[in-house]
């Protein structure tokens, strides 16, 4: 499914959770909070997919495309328009204070933000590997044919995954807005690096995208620290043409 | 053919004589957009409409052919006509290198990989301090225009010719076996390449020439504002622009992109002047979602349920 317009939700979820943060929720509280919110969005925003493109056939080729990038575009210009281009973040008691572990110094933030995306990748990972609805999603990017054989509805199916996908924007979003400052033009970066990470992993491969995540991460902190900030927008991007150029299976593909 | 013909330059006559009749220098700064979108919808739409391959980076063609004039005009005070040729080559080269992209993807990671391009270019642009880098650089205008009432009407008339040139390149490879190819390569492209289509070629060829199209638009663009920055160059706005408007007019038909963007232009002129410049932007994404939802064939397509073909 053509969906360029995640980044975009992403970013909605981190300005969801700077409302909710507005009136003394924790960030990431408010991020878990959200997420049925974003996983029923989801739903919606499927359902509608599929009764204007999928169940027409048309989904195939263009429409599919500009129609996610409509709704992007949509998101961007009305998160300007309510929240104008400043950009926001939140406070918390893990916000601005860092532990020292020897000569090191963490800022207690990014920990936060690592633990719990480490816990969401995690559950996710188990999700997908574990139990039925999981490795139906899994099956679904396969083979929709077989796995209506099965008895499995691909549609349901694929409502479902799209839900799940959405809701984690909302958690992910809370982290966005917890490890740095956020504005609404910050979809077109995460486009890139959503894109990358997934690539570079290889469709469909959970592990893989830890490891992708990690290169993606650490080439963009060296490039940061050796030619300047001007720089780093461009890291992903050129990764990921690079492996779309060279290997478009990924590093963990099939 | 000869209607098409008589018709263009029935176009140019209407441009050039447009000062004898408009005395508000707006119009022509107002017109002179709408025909750059003209151009950007048409480019769009050989590679977008015909073949169905969705670029994302039309903004980074368009900045190209804008710094390449900027770059040549800086170094050498090449005169407009050379820097619009230089710009329209300079973005057919990377119009040709996207075009080698399609070898290897296809659907949402060709469109991913033209974002890509776009804004590791605008990074490179961004840090390349002779145009002036992330500050941008004033540039001046020619201080007289012979033949023309002031500079804003002769680049009004220029792009009036790069736009009957763009429709009528367009409106070529359409009517010829190139269109009827790319329309192949749309509809299945592994059965065309196994009729006898050689989709390498023409996928090469259209995406050439829609890059070189982009590229001509934009050329003139330092000159018609006076100032070129990345950030307004490389905007995301020309992106959605030529994609909206081919599929708002129709894309099937020459005609759907010049109809969409002479529509949905002059609405943005007329939004930005009465209400406000972020509410014109919406305008484009919301027409652009109901479009594709409510009427996959654009405005031609309305058309043609309502009127039912007479031909």
């Amino acid at each position: 499914m053509p969906q360029v317009a995640h980044p975009a939700f992403l970013v909605l979820g981190a300005y969801a959770t700077y409302l909710l943060a507005g009136y003394g929720v924790d960030p990431v509280l408010a991020g878990l909070l959200l997420t049925p919110v974003f996983f029923v969005f989801g739903l919606g925003v499927y359902q509608f997919y599929y009764s204007t493109f999928e169940g027409r056939g048309s989904d195939q080729g263009l429409r599919g495309i500009a129609f996610f990038f409509g709704v992007a575009f949509i998101v961007q210009v009305g998160l300007i328009l309510a929240f104008g281009v400043d950009q926001r973040l939140v406070d918390a008691s893990y916000i601005g204070t860092s532990v020292e572990i020897g000569e090191m110094r963490i800022p207690k933030r990014m920990l936060v933000a690592f633990g719990v995306a480490l816990a969401l990748t995690g559950s996710l990972a188990l999700y997908l590997s574990r139990t039925f609805t999981g490795r139906a999603i899994k099956a679904v990017a396969q083979d929709e044919g077989a796995l209506r054989l099965m008895g499995a509805n691909p549609v349901r199916i694929k409502r479902w995954a799209f839900g799940i996908a959405t809701a984690t924007c909302a958690l992910a979003g809370a982290l966005l807005i917890i490890i740095g400052p956020v504005d609404p033009n910050l979809d077109r970066l995460y486009i890139g690096r959503t894109f990358c990470v997934v690539v570079l992993a290889g469709l469909g491969s959970m592990s893989g995208t830890l490891v992708a995540g990690l290169i993606l991460g650490i080439a963009e902190s060296i490039v940061l620290t050796s030619a300047g900030t001007a720089w780093a927008p461009a890291v992903a991007f050129g990764i990921l043409l690079v492996v779309l150029g060279v290997r478009p299976a990924g590093l963990f593909g099939r | 053919m000869k209607r098409f013909l008589l018709g263009s330059s029935g176009v140019l006559a209407l441009a050039a004589s447009m000062p004898l009749v408009f005395q508000n220098e707006y119009f022509f700064f107002a017109g002179y957009v709408v025909l750059q979108l003209i151009v950007l919808a048409t480019a769009w739409n050989i590679l977008g409409g015909y073949a169905g391959y969705v670029n994302f980076g039309s903004g980074a063609f368009f900045a190209v052919g804008a710094y390449t004039a900027v770059a040549l005009y800086k170094a050498f005070a090449l005169p407009l006509g050379l820097q619009i040729l230089a710009g329209a080559a300079a973005a057919g080269l990377l119009g040709f290198g996207v075009g080698m992209l399609t070898l290897r993807l296809r659907g949402i990671f060709f469109s991913i990989a033209t974002i890509a391009v776009a804004i590791v270019l605008e990074t490179v642009v961004l840090n390349w301090h002779y145009v002036g880098g992330a500050k941008g650089l004033p540039t001046l205008r020619p201080t007289e225009t012979p033949f023309f009432a002031s500079h804003t009407v002769y680049l009004f008339f220029v792009m009036a010719v790069i736009a009957v040139i763009a429709v009528g390149a367009a409106r070529y490879v359409e009517t010829s076996w190139i269109g009827r190819g790319l329309r192949a390569i749309r509809d299945n492209e592994g059965a065309a390449e196994c009729s006898g289509v050689p989709t390498l070629k023409l996928k090469l060829g259209a995406a050439t020439l829609s890059g070189a199209l982009m590229g001509a638009a934009g050329a003139p663009y330092a000159q018609y504002l006076s100032f070129i920055e990345p950030t307004s160059a490389f905007s995301l706005n020309h992106a959605v622009n030529a994609l909206a408007m081919p599929i708002i007019g129709g894309m099937g038909h020459w005609i759907g992109p010049v109809i969409g963007a002479v529509l949905l232009g002059t609405v943005q002129q007329v939004v930005t002047v009465t209400i406000s410049s972020e509410i014109n932007v919406l305008v484009v994404g919301v027409l652009l979602v109901v479009f594709v939802v409510a009427a996959p064939e654009g405005i031609l397509g309305l058309f043609r349920r309502f009127f039912p073909r007479k031909k």
